[in-house]
């Protein structure tokens, strides 16, 4: 456990939790969503829990973005708000 | 939204990349008991390289190669597969899904424990991967050109 | 309003992390969660199940009912998405 590494991490899951939310494009939102949850993986990792990790890695960064540009290009691309 | 993509190196590379994806799912799902791994993450990298073969290769040649209706089919025999794990020992005498009493001369109790994981973990990939390939067909499947 | 959201907010970190403060350390062995039952398991799961990942024998084996309950809800959520989304062909959803 690295304090300086879980700093800059937590950090960096802030900043795309927030550009996440406040991005307009429906589908740059999904890739900072993606990088959120890559950064989310490897807290977990660094953490210990590899199990979770790779969870997190297969499900958040992989099948759920896919699933997001799916359901984005069957549906309209802006957001009206 | 799903053609063949007209780029040749994303086919090639799509071609060449979907073999050693499910590989390493099966990898992933057969080799929870030692490492980082299991079912649920195996069954979801396997369902990867099933949809990364949807999108790169076309639906028409994809679900000619891996059809959609396997994939339903896994789901529900994974589930069912985990069913039979959790009855199979209760009829022999034991408790729901005690793995120490399946009906396997020869074994000893940790070696039937063992065994009872890994057939587990072979149904919660196939359960997971059938249901995120038809999630994914359902949701880009209905009108094909978009 | 704006001032009256920031302050709420405010407020709501301040109790988060006055609740933090009561949490015990990370991995410490007198924690409540790891008290009960996990010192059994870390002790037992290898000569119990010959499975050296504790985490794959407690997922599989020990709270085997958890992990089915997991696939039960995948598989409904596959099966929803089939019924709800299969028929989408019938009305135009791109107006």
């Amino acid at each position: 456990m690295v304090w300086q590494l879980d700093f800059w991490l937590l950090a960096l899951l802030v900043v795309t939790a927030v550009v996440a939310l406040q991005v307009r494009d429906l589908l740059a939102a999904v890739a900072v969503l993606t990088a959120y949850s890559f950064f989310m993986a490897l807290l977990f990792a660094e953490m210990g829990a590899v199990d979770v990790a790779l969870t997190e890695a297969a499900l958040g960064a992989g099948v759920t973005g896919v699933l997001f540009v799916v359901a984005i290009f069957v549906t309209r691309r802006r957001s009206k708000d | 939204m799903i053609q063949k993509h007209e780029s040749i190196v994303i086919q090639v590379v799509a071609r060449a990349l979907v073999p050693l994806i499910l590989l390493f799912g099966v990898y992933v799902i057969v080799f929870g008991h030692y490492g980082p791994g299991g079912g649920f993450q195996g069954g979801v990298i396997l369902a990867t390289g099933v949809i990364l073969h949807r999108l790169c290769l076309g639906r028409d040649f994809s679900h000619r190669t891996l059809p959609p209706g396997l994939a339903g089919g896994a789901a529900i025999a994974g589930l069912l597969l985990f069913g039979l794990m959790g009855i199979v020992p209760m009829v022999f005498g034991g408790a729901f899904l005690d793995y120490a009493h399946l009906p396997l001369p020869g074994y000893s109790t940790v070696d039937l424990r063992y065994l009872g994981i890994g057939i587990v973990e072979v149904a919660i990939g196939l359960a997971v991967m059938g249901a995120s390939v038809v999630i994914f067909d359902s949701l880009a499947g209905g009108d094909s050109d978009a | 309003m704006k001032f009256l959201v920031f302050f709420v907010l405010g407020v709501f970190a301040v109790l988060m992390f006055y609740a933090t403060t009561s949490l015990p350390d990370r991995g410490d062995p007198a924690a409540p969660a790891n008290v009960y039952v996990s010192p059994d398991y870390i002790e037992r799961s290898l000569e119990d199940t010959g499975t050296p990942n504790l985490v794959t024998a407690v997922l599989a084996d020990y709270r085997g009912y958890d992990t089915l309950g997991e696939t039960i809800v995948i598989v409904t959520a596959g099966l929803a998405c089939i019924i709800i989304l299969l028929k989408r062909k019938d009305y135009d959803t791109k107006t």
